[in-house]
């Protein structure tokens, strides 16, 4: 158990309404950038694993891993998709890196992907309602604009956030945004139109919301010593962790805090043997901008409370102590379900590769990414390191 | 060369406000500014389009001076003929006056069922098979309650007498772009549309209005400098806005046909309505460029020009300001009698 597992490729496709593309066209896509990327055969890929939450509700078409080695011409391989709402994306990552560790696979490759705007609106807020508990919240018409909105509100009540701290964080990820070739709303967007926004749940507005995307990113995982032979600038997993908490918010004892957050963080610094001093840049899972804001404090580049605070005062945007999604975030890059945890991956890895033209962080030595699911009922850690 | 010699239109004359309906339904009162409608058209409880139509023919026939026994062709476009089988094109035929050597059919694509009446009249008039054609485009558009569409579905139309003596505008040249793309829809025995949501803005109404517009800039090698005004197809109020955006018009050259914000979307009639009122106020010499949009989906681009002989017939019959400026509040319990939504009702 002591090999070390590294990233030797990455690819992402175009995330947004993908009006002219199937599932199969964006999955063939990702997966044959990040092939490109690594320069790895074919024939040297062990197995695939995929990160999806609902093709078929979203497309009709589910048993996603034979699909892709069938797509991908991979062969009899095995391949096969694993399911955690929106970190999805990230527990793909995570069963790749345990596989590759164990010695089980030596190559693998790990694709998320998700395609949303083939169904109606009603149709896509149902299906994503499930991840919620259906029985208590979503059957009772709570979904997770709605159950955000509550964590919102008593993130006001208990540490006096302010509706204009939700929205910076919507500005700085559509700022980053506008350098990310790949992100759904390449645009920067003024503070006073998101604070125009229509609400969705009071008190969040459509911009305080991740869109509906479709999109899929790829990564070509391996040993290290398989990694060395393709590429000068391997990326190391240095650390991959996963908690739970409940899955409906109103069995928590707060709702301003996500405990699954707190414990797979800290856990993957203890495990990389790292402080979040050391973290250079920051994927977080801003589904909703409240989000961002409380996994701030989890994480503990900001103090219980006062995470609005510290984006006001610049700590987060790319040139601050701790750069958070330099990619745009599901706000600005996107937010197809099962892509996302995979996409923030690929994000670290341009980061800490030096390829993430107009919105490098300079001098990035490792990376944090937080994909979480529901209302954090599932969080997935990822550190990456050069 | 072929042209409008006469064209007449007709607006109900109730309105309700979109902030009513937002307050029935609890949605945000500025749904006006958000969508660029403030107000939408309402037909009257006996009004459908076979009435609408005759309306529009007769202010038609009055301002181009026409005898409607010369009209050789009667189109009526439309998505909501009160007969899903037997033509409302017959009706108004007779009720304007025209002989029974006439051909005659109802259109229907979606929106712009009315412009493609034009084309074909064109194509008539240029053969020579006809003397005289009439095109209309006319609704009285259905809305689900509560759905989006309800902000903005409307009625109204616009009747066009194409012809190639003296025309008050000239018709010089049209182009369409037409493609399979389901973005809003309407089964038979179903009371209202369905729609694609999102889908209906960028594959749909952009792609379409967009590709319609370059293909006939291109065709007539001219510029958007070349037109004083444009008119597109409007759905709201922010789309023709934001295509005149896309393609770098200038917002004052769109201004003027901007009916949509005090009347609704006319659907069939709206491409055309906006036509109706640079019409009713543009110099001899000035360049129309109107394109419509018919869900489904295509477009019919035009480049039309005013000619002189329009000082002739202004003053005849009432201008589209007059009709927009005639109007009754409604609340929305009287607007759902009148549309019949009230299913006790029957």
């Amino acid at each position: 158990m002591t090999r070390r597992v590294a990233i030797a490729g990455v690819g992402i496709s175009k995330f947004g309404e993908l009006w002219e593309q199937s599932i199969r066209d964006i999955t063939l896509e990702a997966g044959m950038l990040c092939i490109f990327d690594s320069g790895i055969r074919g024939g040297d890929i062990d197995a695939i694993c995929i990160g999806n939450m609902s093709a078929g509700r979203f497309t009709g078409q589910e048993h996603l891993g034979a699909l892709a080695a069938d797509m991908g011409g991979l062969g009899n391989i095995p391949s096969y998709s694993v399911e955690a709402a929106c970190a999805s994306g990230g527990a793909a990552v995570r069963q790749a890196y345990m596989a590759i560790r164990s010695g089980e696979h030596d190559a693998m490759m790990v694709l998320g992907m998700e395609k949303m705007s083939d169904v109606t609106q009603t149709e896509a807020m149902n299906t994503m309602s499930v991840a919620s508990d259906w029985e208590w919240e979503g059957l009772g018409g709570a979904t997770f604009p709605a159950l955000y909105a509550l964590m919102a509100r008593r993130h006001m009540y208990e540490y006096g956030t302010t509706e204009e701290q939700l929205s910076l964080v919507t500005v700085k990820n559509h700022a980053n945004a506008a350098h990310n070739p790949y992100a759904q709303f390449q645009r920067p967007v003024p503070l006073e139109v998101v604070m125009r926004s229509g609400f969705i749940a009071d008190p969040i507005r459509v911009l305080h919301s991740s869109p509906v995307s479709d999109g899929a990113a790829g990564l070509v995982m391996c040993s290290e010593e398989k990694a060395r032979e393709l590429t000068d600038t391997p990326i190391f997993i240095e650390a991959s962790t996963q908690a739970s908490d409940t899955l409906a918010l109103h069995d928590r004892k707060s709702i301003t805090r996500m405990d699954s957050v707190i414990i797979s963080s800290r856990e993957a610094l203890k495990r990389a043997g790292l402080e979040m001093d050391d973290i250079g840049v920051i994927e977080l899972h801003d589904s909703f901008t409240i989000s961002e804001i409380i996994q701030m404090e989890d994480i503990g580049i900001a103090k219980k409370g006062e995470g609005g605070k510290v984006v006001e005062e610049g700590v987060t945007q790319i040139g601050g102590k701790f750069p958070v999604n330099t990619s745009g975030g599901l706000k600005a890059r996107g937010h197809p379900i099962g892509a996302t945890g995979v996409a923030q991956i690929v994000e670290l890895v341009y980061q800490l590769r030096g390829e993430a033209a107009g919105r490098q962080v300079e001098g990035a030595e490792r990376g944090m990414a937080v994909n979480i699911g529901g209302t954090g009922a599932t969080s997935i850690v990822h550190i990456l390191g050069r | 060369m072929v042209g409008i010699v006469g064209y007449g239109v007709y607006v109900p004359r109730y309105r309700i406000k979109t902030a009513d309906i937002a307050n029935v339904w609890g949605a945000d009162p500025n749904i006006g500014k958000a969508l660029g409608v403030f107000e939408k058209s309402v037909p009257g409880p006996d009004e459908d389009v076979a009435t609408i139509s005759v309306e529009a023919a007769r202010n038609a026939i009055k301002y181009g001076k026409v005898d409607a026994t010369k009209i050789g062709a009667v189109y009526v476009g439309s998505e909501s003929h009160p007969y899903a089988v037997k033509p409302t094109g017959t009706i108004v035929a007779e009720a304007i006056g025209c002989t029974a050597d006439i051909t005659c059919a109802d259109y229907e694509f979606a929106c712009k069922a009315g412009t493609a009446a034009i084309q074909t009249c064109m194509g008539l008039v240029k053969s020579g098979m006809v003397e005289l054609g009439l095109a209309i485009g006319s609704d009285t558009a259905q809305g689900r309650p509560g759905d989006a569409l309800e902000y903005s579905a409307a009625a109204g139309g616009v009747a066009i007498i194409v012809g190639d003596k003296k025309p008050v505008a000239t018709i010089e040249d049209t182009v369409s772009y037409t493609t399979d793309t389901p973005d809003f829809w309407r089964r038979e025995g179903e009371d209202f549309p369905s729609h694609g949501a999102r889908f209906t803005g960028e594959p749909a109404y952009f792609r379409h209005v967009g590709e319609g517009a370059k293909s006939l800039l291109r065709k007539t090698n001219t510029t958007v400098d070349d037109y004083d005004y444009f008119v597109f197809h409007m759905p709201n109020g922010k789309f023709p806005l934001s295509m005149g955006g896309q393609l770098r018009i200038p917002p004052e050259k769109l201004e003027d046909g901007l009916v949509v914000r005090s009347i609704g979307n006319t659907y069939s009639a709206s491409a055309m309505m906006g036509l109706a009122r640079i019409l009713d106020i543009a110099e001899p010499g000035s360049k129309i460029f109107m394109v419509s949009y018919g869900s489904g989906a295509g477009s019919d681009a035009f480049v039309i020009k005013v000619e002189k002989e329009i000082e002739k017939h202004r003053g005849e019959v009432p201008t589209v300001d007059d009709y927009i400026e005639r109007k009754t509040y409604v609340d929305y319990s009287v607007y759902a009698k009148y549309r019949r939504k009230i299913v006790a009702l029957g």
